[in-house]
């Protein structure tokens, strides 16, 4: 470590930054797209669960006429690095569209480096000369980028979605990226609480990776269990936070494994072998496979996540609920958040609310052809 | 040359009743009654320290006390040094000696500390919340297939299930006693975990137990045959042990007697000499043969385990296991137990377990190879925290021995090459063996494993861990006090207060 990094408290990445949180989300099963306003309402009754040191949103369905495109959402220090990242893009990218993310300039926000959308197709040559499919190599650029190119952070990368964080409140963070502009059927929102960090915008949440996006509520006791395991699989946890190695784990479950939902969360939140025991034998057969083949992606401690992917999201609590996260439903809508205060903001006179158990899916689809 | 006596018996002649149960107890005939004087005599040079007459004296009249009588003293000759000189002078042999090293090398688990949780995660209370230890051993499918209706298509590698991540290591019939392998086999049986053979073969008594039965092969392939492997749930191949890496093992003629010889398939009194290497294993590749050998002949049922001693290319060797079909790596460390060793070897020769199990995880998670193997290790762990730290550095299940020993009655005395364990352990006299009652040998050994499981749960508890698969490998849940940086690396741990 250099003398002057030394001086300086360290950041994101250096250390192992545990953070309490507050999560919000909201989704139309219409596929009914909706401005960035309610979900941004949502999370002031639950200011106190934030710190100031990061906010952030993930919205799906925001950009129809660039459906085909991965969308970069990217954080540059400055001009040499945003240079130095767009060679190694344009390496193995076609560009469609690079430019600013719109911000609305405000008191609350400040330290803000150079925000950047680019639209991105993978050149053909390169899947083929890597025998890699374009997802593949949408991850391993964002990875190499994210863990060797100091000064450019790739904050997002999903089709037809975005993540948007910063350090700050997250209703601040919501007006400052201007929300209110952008319509989605699915909006997820994070206020962050953490205990050992001077606050970067790249450790904000949702974390995000293709079109997953995590944003979590809690401490994971079994975080370097997990990261170990995860890191066998080309994933690096640059960010050492619990948000990051979950999405690693939903990625590696989800798309490189092809498990289901469902499956995914009773490897991560896996029952209670006493509960595997009382099942009928197939299902019996089913977890006790699931957590054999995968012991070490087992999430224990505190949490409550919320998984976004294109057309639905996922919520679960770890296995005991030791975090609190509710449900509402009202007609075509889904809302999901640490307190109940935050769906009565969204939905005022919504009648159905319930507290999932611990380690229950909640897992909530938009129509089949409606995003 | 007269060396004067270790120990000293201190007999306190007020309070002795002359029972002579001393006198009785003692296989090694340190004491007897003198009829003249109607006094009881002892010769300390015979004396182990193993304390049994200490134990059963009624009257508390006796006690083993180190002998004060010392050479000139030196810090480089050490008394013992000399003495081994001299007895060396004397016979011309080599010395022999059992357990594990005793000497004042670094215990790495000791300068290990262990987290918990503090406000900003809860600890969990094992007597309020499930609490999981159940593990499986075994090769991990590295892709998850379905079946054509798109179900997911459960069968698996054979695995090893253990109720928590424990098992009572090698002892072979023969080193040890058939009343200690009866509560072994029991004990494990009731605790759903597993024994392990050895390589002396397996009694026919012990067969029902199979299902927590490990049965070994080593070198000397002492009692393999087709049966035997069948009975196990699982199969060892022994290339090593931590007491003694680089040679084999030598059960003395006056060992294999009645059922021993019969159970080793070897000649009445004839020495059991296992050699150094396997002769039909000279090399790695030699070594995926008999993996798939004994799968073969046990058309693929069983998990297949390879013990390796640790020694200092540790992790590669693993590595090299771990592509040769085997679906378990046992890790012997330096101080791991034996019933009778060369001196020099089991003194000198070989690692830590806490570098080597550090240094091998790493290895195979580097080469992405880990979930093709489990890890065992064993080499003196001595406490529920040491499983705790061997499980968070990287371990699937901790082998334990010289522990087990303890919980039948040993003493440590570290004779057991004698054959004259006066607690009925490492020995085949009949009188001596009798006086360990199975009943009450695997009621401890349960004991102390429930006792075990007990802490373990509380440590995890306190991390806020409520399953033993969260905790594998999750080395931020370990501190290191006192180790240099190049030894942290090595153990993957950040110093207290990082």
């Amino acid at each position: 470590m250099s003398p002057k990094q030394m001086q300086s408290p360290p950041l994101e990445g250096q250390v192992r930054i545990p953070s309490g949180c507050a999560v919000s989300a909201m989704i139309s099963r219409d596929g009914r797209r909706m401005n960035g306003e309610r979900i941004i309402e949502s999370m002031v009754p639950m200011h106190d669960r934030s710190n100031g040191l990061g906010g952030g949103f993930a919205a799906y369905g925001i950009y129809p006429e660039y459906r085909d495109f991965y969308a970069l959402h990217i954080f540059f220090n400055d001009r040499r690095c945003q240079e130095e990242c767009m060679t190694l893009l344009r390496e193995n990218f076609e560009i469609v569209q690079d430019e600013h993310i719109k911000v609305r300039k405000m008191p609350q926000i400040t330290d803000e480096p150079i925000i950047r959308r680019v639209f991105v197709s993978p050149m053909q040559s390169v899947l083929r000369h890597l025998q890699i499919d374009e997802k593949e190599l949408v991850v391993r650029t964002v990875n190499r980028i994210n863990a060797q190119l100091e000064g450019s952070y790739v904050f997002s990368c999903g089709k037809n979605m975005g993540a948007f964080k910063a350090v700050g409140f997250p209703e601040d963070v919501g007006r400052y990226y201007r929300l209110e502009e952008y319509d989605a059927y699915c909006w997820t929102a994070h206020g962050r609480y953490p205990t050992n960090t001077p606050g970067w915008w790249g450790g904000a949440h949702p974390f995000c990776m293709l079109d997953y996006s995590i944003v979590h509520n809690g401490e994971i006791s079994s975080y370097d269990a997990n990261r170990r395991f995860i890191e066998m699989y080309g994933y690096k946890c640059t960010l050492q936070t619990d948000t990051e190695v979950i999405t690693y784990i939903a990625d590696y479950l989800l798309r490189r494994q092809g498990l289901t939902l469902e499956e995914t969360a009773s490897v991560i939140a896996a029952p209670f072998w006493s509960t595997i025991e009382s099942k009928p034998e197939e299902e019996r057969r089913k977890y006790t496979y699931l957590r054999t083949v995968f012991p070490s992606l087992l999430v224990t401690g505190p949490f409550s996540i919320i998984l976004g992917f294109e057309g639905g999201l996922m919520a679960l609590n770890d296995r005991l609920k030791l975090r609190s996260m509710v449900v509402g439903e009202q007609d075509d809508m889904v809302y999901i958040a640490s307190e109940e205060a935050a769906i009565r903001t969204m939905a005022p006179d919504i009648k159905t609310i319930w507290s999932p158990a611990g380690g229950e899916p909640v897992i909530v689809k938009v129509k089949e052809g409606a995003f | 040359m007269n060396i004067y006596p270790e120990f000293e018996v201190v007999r306190n002649d007020s309070r002795c009743i002359r029972c002579r149960v001393c006198e009785r107890q003692c296989a090694n005939e340190v004491h007897w009654y003198d009829e003249d004087g109607k006094v009881m005599l002892s010769d300390e040079s015979k004396c182990v320290n193993c304390q049994r007459c200490v134990t059963l004296c009624p009257t508390r009249a006796l006690k083993i006390v180190k002998s004060d009588c010392r050479l000139r003293e030196n810090a480089n000759y050490s008394d013992q040094t000399i003495k081994e000189i001299y007895r060396q002078a004397e016979t011309g042999g080599v010395l022999l000696s059992s357990m594990g090293n005793p000497n004042p090398l670094p215990v790495y688990w000791d300068r290990i500390l262990i987290n918990a949780s503090q406000v900003t995660n809860p600890p969990i209370d094992p007597l309020r919340e499930p609490m999981e230890t159940k593990v499986f051993l075994g090769k991990k499918p590295g892709t998850v297939t379905r079946r054509p209706d798109g179900s997911l298509d459960t069968a698996l590698p054979p695995q090893l299930t253990l109720s928590m991540p424990v098992m009572f290591s090698a002892m072979s019939y023969g080193s040890i006693s058939y009343n200690a392998h009866a509560s072994l086999a029991r004990a494990a049986t009731e605790l759903g975990i597993c024994y392990n053979t050895g390589e002396g073969g397996l009694h026919e008594d012990f067969y029902k137990y199979g299902p927590n039965t490990i049965v070994q092969v080593a070198s000397g392939r002492f009692g393999v045959h087709k049966d035997y492997l069948e009975a196990g749930a699982a199969i060892e191949i022994k290339m090593g042990q931590g007491a003694k890496p680089g040679i084999g093992g030598h059960l003395p003629g006056t060992k294999a007697v009645g059922d021993v010889s019969k159970t080793r398939m070897i000649p009445e009194g004839s020495d059991a000499i296992s050699p150094a290497p396997h002769h039909d294993i000279y090399s790695i590749e030699d070594l995926r043969q008999l993996v798939y050998s004994l799968k073969e002949a046990t058309q693929y049922r069983l998990p297949v385990i390879v013990k390796v001693a640790a020694v200092h290319n540790i992790a590669a060797i693993a590595s090299g296991i771990a592509r040769s079909g085997a679906d378990i790596i046992a890790i012997d460390g330096f101080r791991g137990g034996t019933g009778a060793a060369p001196t020099r070897i089991r003194d000198n020769v070989g690692i830590p377990i806490e570098l080597a199990l550090a240094a091998v995880d790493r290895r195979l998670r580097d080469e992405g190879i880990r979930n093709n193997v489990s890890i065992v290790c064993g080499g003196s762990i001595r406490s529920a925290s040491d499983v705790v730290k061997a499980i968070a550095l990287g371990a699937d299940a901790c082998y334990i021995a010289t522990a087990a020993c303890l919980a039948m009655g040993c003493h440590l005395c570290r004779s057991c090459h004698t054959g004259k364990c006066n607690w009925g352990i490492a020995t085949q006299r009949p009188d001596l063996v009798k006086r360990l009652n199975p009943d009450i040998g695997s009621q401890r050994l349960i004991n102390l494993m429930n006792a075990w499981r007990h802490e373990i749960k509380e440590l995890m508890g306190g991390m806020g861990i409520n399953s033993i698969e969260a905790l594998r490998g999750n080395r931020l849940m370990l501190r290191g006090v006192g180790l240099t940086e190049k030894e942290l690396e090595i153990l993957g741990i950040s110093h207290a207060g990082e």
